[in-house]
C-alpha cells in the first residue's frame, strides 16, 4: 500500500525530466556528429591538441622580473601600494599594541563583557573560557597576533564587501558585472592568488591580509546586495512619499531593513577570514598560523595541536556571539541598554589598570599546560597499531592502497583515456540536463580552459581524486546526516565535533593523515574528505528536517515502515537540499586540492605550491587558474537552475 | 558634489599624513609585531627542515640571552625568504643553499642583501636507502643495479615502476631529468613537504620496508633511520648547467648566512654576531635531534646547547 501512495512521484517527476533531458542530448548528439569528425580530422584525438595550448610561462615570468625590478622605484609602487602596504602595517600594529598594553586579563574581560552585551551570559562565560585557554596552551601572544591580523582584515573586508554590495544592490547593471567578479574571488583557491600579492607586497603582513580580504570581501558583498534588494518595497514608498533625496533614504531606510543581511555577512566574513589565518602563514603572517605550520616543519603533531585549538576556539566563539548578535537584532532593545554597556566598560578598564599595576600583562609562564607530548603519544599509538597488520579488515596502509590502485587509478586512467572533445562533450551534456544552455556552455569553456592553458593531463589527475573524494564525503555524508535527522541527541552531539572538524586548520591533521596512510593521493583524498564532510552533513540534516511532516504523517498513517518512508517520503522531497550538498562538497573538495599537494596529491595542487615556494609565477599561476576552471566547471554540472535563479532575486 | 570633493581630498592626504607624505618607500617596513614593546629587535627567517630551526634557535637564544635583543622568526620558503630578505622583512637567513639567480640579483645587482659568510656546515644531497636494506643487497647503493632491484621499491602511488621520493616542492631537484637521463625504471613521487617525508620514511623504517628516496645532509633523522647513500655518477663543475640534461650526483655545498645590507650596516651587535654566527655538522644535529626526535621546544634545546658549548659560541660574541 505504502509503495503505491509513494511511487507515482518517483516515476512521474523523472519521467518528465527525462523526455526534455532526452531532447537536450538528442540536440548535443547531432552537433557532435558534425564537429567531433571536423575535430578528429584537424587535431587528431587523444590528449588535448598541444595546436590549441598557449603558453603563458614567459610573459609570466617577465611580468614577475618587472615587478621584482620596479618594486622600489616605480611611482605605482611608490605612491600606491606603498600606502596601502603602510596603513595596513600601522594598523595591524596599532590594534596589536592595543591588545598588549590591556594584558590578558583585559583582553579576556572585554571579550567576556562584549559578549555579555549582545548574547548573553552563557557565551560571555564560553568567550572568556576560550580566551583563558589560548593562554593555558601557551599561545597568548601568538593569538593577540591572528586577532590583530583578524580585526584589521575583517573590517577591511566588510568595509570593501559592503562598497561593492552598495554598489551591486543599487545597480542591476553592477550587479551584472560584479556576479562573476564574486564568484570568481571565491572559487579561487588562496594558494593561486598568494603569490601575486606577495610579488607585489613582499612577504608578511600587507600580503596576509590583501589575502585575506579578496577571500572574505564576497560574502559581505552578496548579502549587502541581498539585504538592499530584499527591502519591503512599502516601507520604501512611503518613505519617498514624505520627499526624502536618494541618500537619505539609503540611509534611513533600506540598509537598517537590511542589517540582518549585514550582520550574516559579518558573521561569514569573521569565518572566512579566520580559516586564512593558517594560510596566510605560508607568506610570513605570523601568530597562530605560523605556529602551526613550524610544528608541521618539526613533526610535531602536539604542538599544530596547541596552536590550531586556539584557531578552532576564535572562530567558535566569534561565530556563535555573531550569530547570537544577529538573531537578537529582531527583538525589542533592552531597556537601560546604555547603562548595561557603560558598566561593562567600566568593568574592562578596571581589570585593564589592575593587570598593568600588578606587571602582569603577560600570561605567567607558569600557567601553560603543555599538551603537545600527550597528543603526540596518542598519535604514535595510533599509527603503530592501525598502519598494518591489522588482523581481518587489514591496517590503514592496505586501505590506502587500495584505494589507489582500485578507485584513484582507473578513475585518472579513464579521464585521461578518453578524447579530449569526449570530456567536452560529456561536460556539455551532464551541465545542461540539469541546467541550462547557458550553464552548459561556462562549463564547457571552462574546461576547454584548462586545455589552452596547457594542464589537461594534470587537470584530469586532479578532477580524479576530486570525484573520488567527493563520492566518499556524499556516502558517509548522507549517511550521518540522515541518521542526524533522525535523532536530536546524535545531532547534539555531532553539532561539536562537525564545528571543530569545520574550523580546524588543515595543516594540523596532514601528518597523521599521512602517518596512517602513507605518502600519495590517498592521504590528500582523506584531507579533504574530513573537510568537506561537516557541510555535507549538516545540508542533508537540515534538508531532511525541513521536509513537511504532514507528508510524513500522511505515509506513516499508510503503515510505512520508518525506512520506506525515508527512502520514498523524506529522500525525494529533500531533493534540492541533496543537490546542494553534492555543489557543496564538490567545491570544498576542491577548496583543499592544494593542501593535498603538501601530502604527495601532486598534480595541480603540487604545482601551485611549487610555484608559491620557488617563486615561479608561471607554474603556480597557471595552475591555480586550471583549479578555478575545474571549480567553474564541476559547480555548473551540479548546480540546478533552480538555485541560481534564487540567487539572484 | 563639492563636499564630497573635500571629503576626498581630506581622506587622501590624511592617509599620506598617517603612513608619511610622498613616497613610501616599501623596502622600509618591518614586521608589525617587532618591536612591540620597544625592545631592539632582529626578525630570522627559518625554513622548513629542522637543521634550519636548529640555526635560529640557538642564535635566538643567544641574541635574547646574551645581548638583549628581542626575536621574532618566520617560517618561509627559501625563495620567498630572499624577497622578504631584499624588502627588510626580515633580518637574517642563515642557512642557504644555492641560489645563483637570487645571488645575482641581490646581492651583485640590487645590493640590497650581503652575503654573511659560511655557517660552517656542507650540505649535500642525494638518493639514499636504508642501511638494513643495503645490508640485503650491498650492490643497490650503486645508480648502475637500481633498475635490477625496482621492484623492491614499487609502491600504490608508483605503480609498476620503483618508487623515489622527493621531498618539499622548495627543495633543489633534478630527479625527474636524472631518472630520465639515466634510464631507470623509476617514478619519481614528490611528497609534498618534509613531513610527509619524514614521517612515511619513519613508517617504511619501523617496518624494515625497501624505500629509495632524495634525501639531504646534515639531517638528525640519519640517527633514527640510518641511510646509506647511492652511488650517482660523479658531479663535475657544471655537469648540471642544463636542467633537462642533468645526469650526475648533486654537489656538496659549504652552506651560506645572508643579511639584509640595511641591517647588516646598522645592525649593532646583532648584525656583527650573526656573521660570526659558524659551528659544525654536528652541533647542528645535536640541537635538531633534540627539536625533532625529543620533541623539545626549540628555546629548550638551545638553551642546551649553549650551556654545554660556552667555548664555541663565546667566539662569535667578541
Amino acid at each position: 500500500m505504502a509503495t503505491i501512495t509513494a511511487s507515482p512521484p518517483r516515476i512521474g517527476l523523472p519521467a518528465l525530466l527525462k523526455s526534455r533531458a532526452f531532447q537536450k542530448l538528442l540536440l548535443l548528439a547531432v552537433a557532435a556528429a558534425i564537429l567531433v569528425p571536423l575535430a578528429n580530422a584537424r587535431w587528431a584525438s587523444g590528449t588535448w591538441p598541444s595546436a590549441l595550448t598557449v603558453d603563458f610561462s614567459e610573459p609570466l615570468a617577465k611580468a614577475s622580473d618587472w615587478i621584482i625590478d620596479n618594486r622600489d622605484s616605480h611611482p605605482l609602487f611608490l605612491y600606491f601600494f606603498g600606502h596601502v602596504s603602510n596603513v595596513v602595517v600601522i594598523a595591524v600594529r596599532a590594534v596589536y599594541l592595543t591588545l598588549l598594553a590591556i594584558g590578558w586579563a583585559g583582553v579576556t574581560a572585554l571579550g567576556a563583557l562584549v559578549a555579555w552585551r549582545v548574547a548573553g551570559v552563557r557565551l560571555a562565560l564560553g568567550t572568556a573560557v576560550a580566551f583563558l585557554a589560548c593562554g593555558l596552551l601557551g599561545m597568548w601572544v601568538p593569538t593577540m597576533q591572528t586577532l590583530a591580523l583578524m580585526v584589521v582584515a575583517v573590517v577591511a573586508s566588510v568595509v570593501v564587501g559592503m562598497l561593492l554590495g552598495l554598489a551591486a544592490g543599487l545597480s542591476d547593471r553592477m550587479d551584472r558585472v560584479l556576479r562573476p567578479v564574486l564568484d570568481t574571488m571565491q572559487v579561487l583557491p588562496a594558494f593561486a592568488y598568494l603569490l601575486p600579492v606577495v610579488l607585489v607586497f613582499g612577504i608578511g603582513v600587507p600580503a596576509a591580509v590583501l589575502a585575506t580580504v579578496i577571500y572574505a570581501a564576497p560574502p559581505m558583498a552578496r548579502l549587502t546586495s541581498l539585504g538592499l534588494r530584499g527591502a519591503d518595497k512599502e516601507v520604501l514608498e512611503a518613505v519617498e512619499s514624505l520627499g526624502s533625496t536618494a541618500r537619505q533614504r539609503l540611509l534611513t531606510a533600506r540598509l537598517p531593513l537590511a542589517r540582518k543581511e549585514l550582520l550574516l555577512g559579518v558573521n561569514q566574513t569573521i569565518m572566512m577570514a579566520l580559516s586564512m589565518a593558517v594560510i596566510a602563514a605560508v607568506i610570513g603572517a605570523g601568530g597562530l598560523g605560523d605556529r602551526v605550520y613550524q610544528a608541521l616543519a618539526s613533526v610535531d603533531v602536539g604542538a599544530a595541536l596547541a596552536a590550531g585549538i586556539p584557531i578552532v576556539l576564535l572562530a567558535v566563539v566569534l561565530d556563535r556571539v555573531t550569530g547570537a548578535a544577529g538573531e537578537k537584532l529582531g527583538a525589542e532593545p533592552e531597556p537601560r541598554s546604555g547603562l548595561g554597556w557603560l558598566l561593562a566598560l567600566i568593568g574592562v578598564v578596571a581589570v585593564a589598570v589592575a593587570g598593568r599595576f600588578a606587571g602582569r600583562l603577560d600570561w605567567p609562564e607558569a600557567w601553560i599546560v603543555g599538551i603537545a607530548e600527550p597528543v603526540n603519544r596518542a598519535v604514535d599509538w595510533m599509527t603503530a597499531h592501525l598502519y598494518s597488520g591489522v588482523p581481518v579488515i587489514g591496517g590503514t596502509a592496505d586501505w590506502a592502497g587500495h584505494f589507489t590502485t582500485w578507485v584513484l587509478d582507473p578513475v585518472r586512467d579513464g579521464l585521461q583515456w578518453l578524447p579530449w572533445w569526449s570530456v567536452l562533450l560529456i561536460v556539455a551534456a551532464l551541465a545542461w540536463v540539469i541546467g541550462t544552455w547557458r550553464t552548459a556552455l561556462t562549463a564547457v569553456l571552462a574546461m576547454a580552459a584548462i586545455g589552452v592553458l596547457g594542464v589537461w593531463q594534470p587537470s584530469l589527475d586532479t578532477l580524479s581524486q576530486v570525484l573520488a573524494a567527493v563520492a566518499v564525503t556524499l556516502v558517509v555524508g548522507f549517511a550521518t546526516g540522515i541518521a542526524a535527522a533522525r535523532s536530536d541527541r546524535l545531532e547534539r552531539l555531532l553539532r561539536p565535533v562537525l564545528d571543530v572538524f569545520q574550523t580546524m586548520p588543515q595543516f594540523v591533521y596532514l601528518i597523521p593523515v599521512v602517518a596512517l596512510f602513507g605518502v600519495g593521493r590517498a592521504p590528500a583524498v582523506a584531507a579533504a574528505i574530513v573537510y568537506a564532510l561537516p557541510a555535507v552533513v549538516r545540508i542533508t540534516t537540515q534538508g531532511l528536517r525541513q521536509v513537511d511532516p504532514a507528508a510524513l504523517e500522511a505515509s506513516g498513517s499508510l503503515g510505512a515502515t520508518s525506512w520506506q518512508q525515508l527512502k520514498q517520503v523524506q529522500l525525494p522531497l529533500a531533493r534540492p537540499a541533496l543537490l546542494l550538498a553534492v555543489n557543496q562538497g564538490l567545491v570544498l573538495v576542491l577548496a583543499v586540492v592544494v593542501i593535498g599537494g603538501l601530502v604527495g596529491g601532486g598534480a595541480l595542487g603540487y604545482d601551485v605550491v611549487f610555484g608559491l615556494a620557488q617563486g615561479d609565477l608561471a607554474t603556480g599561476l597557471v595552475a591555480g587558474a586550471a583549479i578555478v576552471c575545474l571549480g567553474l566547471m564541476l559547480d555548473r554540472v551540479t548546480q540546478p537552475t533552480e538555485r541560481r535563479a534564487k540567487k539572484g532575486a | 558634489m563639492r563636499v564630497r570633493k573635500t571629503a576626498l581630498v581630506a581622506a587622501l592626504s590624511s592617509l599620506a599624513l598617517l603612513t608619511g607624505c610622498g613616497a613610501a618607500d616599501m623596502t622600509k617596513q618591518a614586521s608589525p609585531f617587532a618591536n612591540a614593546q620597544g625592545a631592539k629587535t632582529v626578525t630570522l627567517s627559518v625554513q622548513s627542515w629542522v637543521g634550519a630551526q636548529a640555526n635560529v634557535a640557538v642564535a635566538q637564544y643567544i641574541l635574547e640571552h646574551e645581548l638583549g635583543y628581542r626575536v621574532d622568526t618566520v617560517q618561509v620558503d627559501e625563495v620567498p625568504a630572499w624577497d622578504a630578505l631584499s624588502q627588510g622583512r626580515v633580518d637574517a637567513l642563515l642557512e642557504d643553499w644555492g641560489h645563483p639567480e637570487q645571488e645575482q640579483r641581490y646581492v651583485k645587482d640590487k645590493k640590497t642583501i650581503t652575503a654573511g659568510g659560511e655557517l660552517g656546515v656542507t650540505g649535500h644531497i642525494g638518493w639514499f636507502v636504508p642501511t638494513y636494506l643495503a645490508k640485503q643487497h650491498p650492490d643497490i647503493t650503486n645508480w648502475k643495479n637500481l633498475n635490477k632491484y625496482s621492484h623492491l621499491f614499487r609502491t600504490p602511488e608508483s605503480g609498476d615502476k620503483g618508487q623515489l621520493m622527493d621531498g618539499s616542492p622548495s627543495y633543489v631537484t633534478n630527479d625527474k631529468a636524472l631518472v630520465k637521463n639515466l634510464k631507470l625504471d623509476y617514478q619519481v613521487v614528490f611528497a609534498g613537504s618534509e613531513a610527509a617525508q619524514i614521517t612515511q620514511m619513519r613508517q617504511f623504517a619501523k617496518e624494515k620496508k625497501p624505500f629509495l628516496t632524495y634525501w639531504y645532509t646534515p639531517q638528525w633523522l640519519f640517527k633514527k633511520v640510518p641511510m646509506t647513500e647511492v652511488k650517482l655518477p660523479p658531479y663535475k663543475e657544471g655537469c648540471d648547467a642544463d636542467p633537462e640534461k642533468v645526469a650526475c650526483a648533486y654537489p656538496h655545498t659549504p652552506l651560506q648566512k645572508y643579511l639584509n645590507s640595511g641591517f647588516a650596516k646598522n645592525g649593532g651587535k646583532a648584525a656583527a654576531f650573526l656573521k660570526k654566527f659558524k659551528w659544525t655538522t654536528e652541533d647542528q644535529n645535536e640541537v635538531s635531534l633534540m627539536i625533532a626526535d625529543k620533541k623539545m621546544a626549540p628555546e629548550d634545546a638551545a638553551k642546551k646547547w649553549v650551556d654545554s658549548h660556552r667555548s664555541t659560541w663565546k667566539k662569535w660574541l667578541s
